[in-house]
């Protein structure tokens, strides 16, 4: 928005300037802008008019049914669809505009285990957004970092179709923390895992969160991690149905527009 | 030994090897990811696509004979095959079918079209022949193939140095490599492009069966000991070179086929892997 203050006092001049300040402050702390997002596939509508903000160092859980759009939101977010209307921005820029700044955990069961690699080697095509063919000793004390940091060191050598689910979880979030990014999106990362290594993976989340100031998005269908671990919540059915923190997104009528009843999950549903 | 490797003393022995080599260096470094993206159709599919094309640049010759327009079938072939890889490229990006179905269509089309047009030839006026094209004689490859496949073989391998990383971050896991800014899909029609010339030009001196063979059994076979892609590649070139040169050998001094020589012991080398493979 520009304004012109030619004819305006020096206090008014003043006030303008503070507010247009304030303006472009929030702008730069606005991790994502998703504005009016539909996306139509075939005589379906996958997405309508989806629209919220989120601002820098949260925690967004994306909940809702499935084949309510949250994997094709997460998409349209990588810049992987494009949408038929509306308007999104990541880190102030188009969808995979800047990769490097976004780590990216895919759902474990599109991976392919009769792929010939070692974790080590998944870890360092995060760097260096290519296939490894040689390793150099930087990258892989790189690589080790953040393979320590998830706790699975050990798993470095280790052929990726040898490793367990939870193994493999924590081999694609070092892949995704490895280049350090502002942003890190997470689709359904908990699929296939045991609670143990889900409640362990959440936790790896909130301390990298704190120690980099990044801000995560995570696709769930668990509800008490979104309770627990989120600072907002994304309830989405094609349509935004709740936005907002969990004490509010997570609320009875707010569920049962998106899931049609609460199942049995009545310890996290806010009445 | 000596002895042994004076059979590489003649010339054609010399130039069957060095054909051989620098088919196996391509179908490789090729095969490796064909064979990691499940499709060990397609050098069948390609090879049967080249025989449309063959027999379409034999027609062309043909009827252009008196203006002396065109004498050289692979000219017309190379074309033919790159626009059915790239069709069966298409196919899979477009629609819902499985590379083989796409595959298995434009085989069988291509393999129509070779006999209709080999069928408009008089056949005191035809040059291709068929059975030459599906079994094809390594120890028949003149200087001029050598020059070809040479070229081709130098083509095709840095081509696919200098996407390595880019194309088996692709085969890896396509939705990965674009979200992290790979144009995955240019390079799925590269691959197909470059399996095409690979083909074609492999195909007419070899033949079919033994140019599907270098492009899945090398791979495959590199695959089973392998536990990283970079591995699988150097695995299945060296593979390739090595069957070579012994097929040869055993072709030359037992006195049979040297192109089912070539294939049998790629295929003793695969089903070692297959009783040897670390899990």
């Amino acid at each position: 928005m520009k304004v012109s203050t030619s004819s305006t006092s020096p206090r008014v001049e003043e006030a303008l300037s503070h507010t247009q300040g304030a303006v472009a402050s929030a702008r730069e702390d606005t991790v994502l802008q998703v504005s009016g997002v539909s996306i139509r596939q075939g005589d379906v509508d996958v997405l309508e008019d989806v629209s919220f903000t989120l601002a820098q160092q949260r925690f967004l859980a994306i909940i809702g049914p499935n084949g309510a759009g949250k994997s094709t939101l997460v998409k349209v977010l990588l810049g992987l669809l494009v949408p038929n209307r509306g308007h999104v921005e990541v880190l102030g820029e188009a969808p995979g505009a800047c990769p490097q700044r976004v780590g990216y955990v895919p759902q474990l069961k599109t991976f392919d285990r009769t792929f010939p690699a070692t974790a080590l080697e998944l870890v360092v095509s995060g760097m260096r957004q290519s296939w490894p063919a040689r390793i150099r000793r930087d990258e892989r004390e790189l690589a080790q970092e953040a393979l320590e940091r998830v706790g699975a060191t050990r798993l470095m050598a280790r052929p990726i179709a040898r490793l367990s689910g939870g193994e493999l979880q924590r081999a694609y979030l070092a892949r995704a923390l490895v280049r350090k990014p502002d942003l890190v999106i997470l689709d359904e990362p908990a699929t296939g895992v045991d609670f143990l290594a889900e409640h362990d993976l959440n936790h790896l989340l909130e301390d990298y969160q704190r120690d980099s100031h990044a801000t995560i998005v995570m696709v769930t269908h668990d509800l008490a991690a979104a309770r627990h671990h989120a600072s907002d919540v994304l309830v989405l059915n094609r349509q935004v149905i709740g936005f907002g923190p969990p004490e509010q997104a997570l609320r009875r009528e707010c569920l049962e527009r998106a899931y049609g009843h609460v199942g049995h999950d009545h310890d996290v549903v806010i009445p | 030994m000596a002895d042994l490797l004076s059979i590489f003393d003649y010339a054609f022995m010399q130039r069957a090897l060095l054909g051989g080599a620098a088919i196996a260096v391509m179908t490789g470094l090729l095969g490796t990811f064909v064979v990691q993206r499940g499709l060990a159709f397609l050098g069948d599919g390609l090879a049967h696509a080249s025989f449309g094309g063959i027999a379409l640049g034999a027609l062309v010759a043909y009827t252009t004979s008196a203006t002396g327009f065109l004498t050289e079938p692979l000219a017309v072939a190379v074309p033919f095959t790159l626009v059915a890889a790239l069709a069966i490229a298409w196919v899979r990006d477009r629609t819902s079918l499985s590379s083989d179905t796409a595959i298995g269509v434009f085989f069988a089309v291509s393999v129509a079209l070779g006999v209709l047009f080999l069928s408009l030839i008089p056949p005191d006026r035809n040059v291709v022949d068929v059975y030459h094209l599906l079994f094809g004689s390594i120890l028949a490859v003149g200087p001029q193939d050598l020059r070809i496949i040479l070229a081709t073989s130098a083509g095709v391998t840095l081509l696919v140095l200098l996407t390595w990383g880019r194309l088996a971050y692709a085969t890896f896991d396509a939705e990965l490599a674009t979200a992290d800014g790979i144009t995955v899909r240019l390079l799925d029609y590269a691959l197909f492009a470059i399996a095409a010339v690979t083909v074609v030009v492999s195909a007419q001196v070899v033949g079919i069966i033994l140019m599907a063979a270098y492009l899945v059994i090398p791979a495959a076979a590199a695959r089973l000991w392998s536990r990283s892609l970079v591995a699988m590649s150097i695995g299945a070139v060296l593979i390739g070179v090595t069957t070579t040169l012994g097929g040869l050998t055993v072709s030359y001094l037992i006195d049979v086929p040297s192109g089912a020589a070539i294939i049998l012991l790629q295929a003793t080398v695969f089903l070692l892997a297959a009783l040897t493979q670390r899990r």
